[in-house]
């Protein structure tokens, strides 16, 4: 074993771009999977087969297959058919995507353990159907599962390397390149490696933290 | 797309993604069961250091991992891994590290009335996880063990980045020289789903014998929909991926 | 029907009262007849000393469940635990099983330590061996039956006489098919336990602590579970299994008419104190303590 701290410190400056761009791609990737993972879950509650019954096959199909191939998809064929993007975009767009389809199970099953007593409530005070979604049995579902939505940003972060492979320039993109200027393979790649545990370890800690303090309400 | 490069790489790729797949699982399961059984162990040493793998290797990314397996142990340890190898561990090592939370789970939800009646048996310590609390917490370890089969099966795509000719090299191949992307992601996208579909009626059969296994009747499944969802368990909140983060 | 002999070649009886000598917690005679001379007649006291506490106290956090208890049993003597709830009953059961382990005194079975062992004449806390050791000699049966769910009858009969007292399986299983005879379930061997009544689960847990041919038996509330109309059988079970064998007995029950038909002494817990002990006719008729009158008229 050989470590060259002077590798270290040459690879540094561009690790911490590589940082900069994995936090980006995390932040966007977080909005739109919260976001769309909301819509998703809405519409599989609809009174509407035909909104129910794809957007329950779409999901299901995203759900079960790799992110990885949904990254190329995004990359190489939706370019054929409009704009092409930068791989941190489609990127983001991927991650966003796959993980929208996760946090639909977990807002369906926050809405799911809202007790039947709040409808009935919101029922006998005549409030409107999007009254009684926004007001009562939104705050109420989204409170509960804070920490499993929590659970997905660290997961998402552990599955945020494979943009690298579509070329986009996060932690382990920059690596890559590095290596392959230099031929110094050790250094870059474990320092990327312990990164991901540094965040990982104390994001985690966090969740549980919440869900503790969450599990009394 | 040409019947040559379908005959010549997709279809042993097929097949490499299923050994992949399988021999990945094996060393899930193995870590799983190991890590997942010390966790509950009464010394503190050994809950120690299998906490410390525990967290390492769940907060791990599986890519980098297979990356550091491939490009940095053979320049830090001098030998060199076959790139599937690689691949198979580092898949192993990290979803391992996830079954063993499941492992764990489902140890804590044997009833401690089960274990005093097994000291009350004078069985061994051993006797009592292999005979008595294991047997018990298995038909729960299923459901949650298809999810995380399910995640592993979608990871084996990363294999394809060091070079395996798995299901996704043989794509990104083929786009390579047709240039035809459309159907072929759309294809292999397709196949992973049906994969993932035969894993989820796979463990379906196990989980029935295995509730048998306990004087249980199996639950009827419902409607179509809930035949044809992949995943099971009352939420994805509890997700396998995600299910060191719960307790 | 056929009644579990006791003392079979495979659980090697040593010779009783090996009891040490200077050893700590080996304090004078006079604490653990304590108990039968406050009452006068002790009949349930002779013979072989196999169960005895020594100063034996338990705390839960600052809650002390049991307060510096000093008792003996004697083989074969049916000893019965009455009080209300809280009053340590249940505890002394699971001490004796070893499911919890005592902060102070010292429990001995047949003159050995439970948790401790003698090294260079010291006590220090005992190694799982010895613990086992002692253990083969004590049977439990629970309140919730605890039924192996993963375990046809038979396995749950067959499972610990195979893998603790290392019987063949052959032997086993006619040492089964006779208990299951004894308690009236012979077409039940390869139902499982989540088949079963309440009735019929508890019967067969009689029948697994019997199987391990254990000197002492434990029975913890074993009727409060049940559906009133299924109490009978298990008792009517309970109560041939004293009087057809000389398995030392140490029951915990609210069944009073029980308590009244088997037991040679009845001991009246409050407070984690043994408040008296006598034979049941004294007991039920004659209590000593206003608190045991008040305790019988309110369960009675």
């Amino acid at each position: 074993m050989n470590w060259d701290w002077e590798v270290v410190e040459e690879f540094l400056p561009r690790f911490w771009d590589g940082v900069l761009v994995t936090c980006q791609a995390l932040l966007g990737g977080t909005l739109i999977a919260f976001t769309l993972g909301l819509v998703w879950a809405l519409a599989q509650r609809s009174n509407l087969v035909w909104v129910r019954w794809p957007v329950n096959a779409v999901t299901e199909f995203i759900r079960n297959t790799p992110l990885l191939v949904q990254l190329f998809f995004l990359f190489y064929v939706v370019p054929e058919w409009g704009p092409s993007m930068s791989p941190l975009a489609t990127g983001v767009i991927g991650l966003g995507i796959h993980y929208s389809t996760y946090t639909a199970e977990v807002y369906r099953a926050g809405i799911d353990g809202v007790p039947r007593g709040q409808w009935e409530a919101a029922t006998a005070l005549n409030l409107s159907t999007a009254v009684t979604w926004r007001s009562v049995i939104l705050p109420q579902a989204i409170r509960r599962v804070v920490p499993a939505l929590g659970n997905y940003v660290v997961a998402m972060l552990k599955d945020s390397p494979m943009i690298a492979i579509i070329g986009a320039l996060d932690m382990l993109g920059e690596a890559r390149f590095f290596s392959a200027e230099t031929f110094q393979y050790v250094e870059p790649i474990t320092l990327v490696g312990i990164a991901f545990i540094v965040i990982a370890y104390p994001a985690s800690l966090l969740i549980r933290a919440l869900e503790r303090r969450l599990a009394t309400y | 797309m040409t019947w040559g490069l379908w005959n010549n790489w997709m279809l042993p790729g097929i097949w490499i993604t299923i050994q992949v797949t399988l021999y990945s699982a094996a060393i899930a399961l193995a870590v799983s069961f190991t890590i997942g059984t010390a966790r509950t162990s009464r010394l503190w040493i050994v809950r120690f250091l299998s906490g410390i793998y525990f967290e390492l290797f769940r907060g791990a990314s599986a890519l980098v991992l297979m990356f550091w397996l491939f490009f940095a142990l053979p320049i830090a340890a001098g030998w060199q891994l076959v790139p599937m190898w690689a691949g198979v561990l580092a898949l192993g090592l990290t979803y391992g590290a996830y079954g063993s939370e499941i492992v764990r789970g489902a140890l804590a939800a044997v009833p401690t009335a089960q274990r005093e009646a097994g000291i009350a048996l004078n069985f061994t310590k051993l006797q009592r996880l292999v005979r008595i609390e294991l047997p018990q917490a298995w038909p729960e370890m299923i459901p949650p063990f298809n999810n995380l089969a399910i995640e592993l099966l979608k990871g084996t795509a990363l294999v394809s980045v060091i070079s395996v000719a798995d299901i996704t090299f043989s794509a990104n191949l083929i786009r390579f020289t047709t240039t035809e992307s459309a159907p072929i992601y759309s294809i292999i996208l397709v196949m992973y789903f049906v994969l993932a579909f035969l894993i989820t009626r796979g463990m379906r059969v196990l989980e029935r014998h295995a509730k048998a296994g306990v004087g249980k009747a199996p639950e009827r499944s419902g409607g179509l929909w809930s035949k044809l969802s992949l995943r099971r368990g009352r939420s994805e909140a509890a997700g396998a991926i995600t299910a060191g983060g719960a307790r | 029907m056929s009644t579990p002999d006791n003392n079979p070649a495979d659980t090697p009886s040593k010779t009783p009262s090996k009891t040490p000598s200077n050893t700590p917690g080996n304090a004078p005679d006079a604490a653990r007849t304590a108990v039968g001379t406050a009452t006068g007649d002790t009949p349930w006291a002779t013979g072989e000393e196999i169960i005895r506490f020594q100063d034996v106290t338990k705390r839960y956090g600052r809650q002390v469940v049991l307060d510096d208890l000093c008792f003996s049993v004697y083989a074969g003597k049916h000893v019965t635990l009455i009080g209300p709830s809280g009053s340590g009953k249940t505890t002394i059961l699971r001490l004796l099983m070893t499911l919890i382990k005592a902060d102070e005194g010292s429990i001995r079975v047949e003159g050995d330590y439970l948790t401790h062992e003698e090294r260079n004449g010291k006590l220090v806390p005992a190694g799982e061996r010895h613990i086992r050791e002692v253990r083969k000699k004590i049977g439990m049966v629970f309140q919730q039956f605890n039924l192996f769910p993963n375990m046809t009858v038979m396995r749950n009969l067959t499972e610990a006489p195979v893998r603790v007292l290392g019987l063949s399986r052959d032997e086993a299983e006619q040492r089964a098919r006779e208990l299951l005879e004894m308690v009236d379930l012979t077409e039940m061997s390869a139902k499982y336990p989540s088949q079963l009544s309440g009735g019929q689960q508890q019967r067969v847990a009689i029948a697994r602590a019997l199987a391990m041919r254990p000197r002492i038996l434990l029975l913890d509330e074993v009727t409060s579970a049940l559906d009133p109309e299924l109490v009978a059988g298990v008792l009517d079970l309970l109560r041939d299994i004293a009087h057809h064998t000389d398995i030392t007995m140490l029951t915990v029950t609210h069944e009073m008419n029980f308590a009244r038909d088997i037991s040679d002494c009845v001991m009246m817990f409050d407070h984690g104190k043994i408040l008296e002990a006598a034979t049941p006719e004294k007991l039920f008729n004659d209590p000593e303590h206003t608190r045991t009158r008040e305790f019988l008229n309110a369960v009675l």
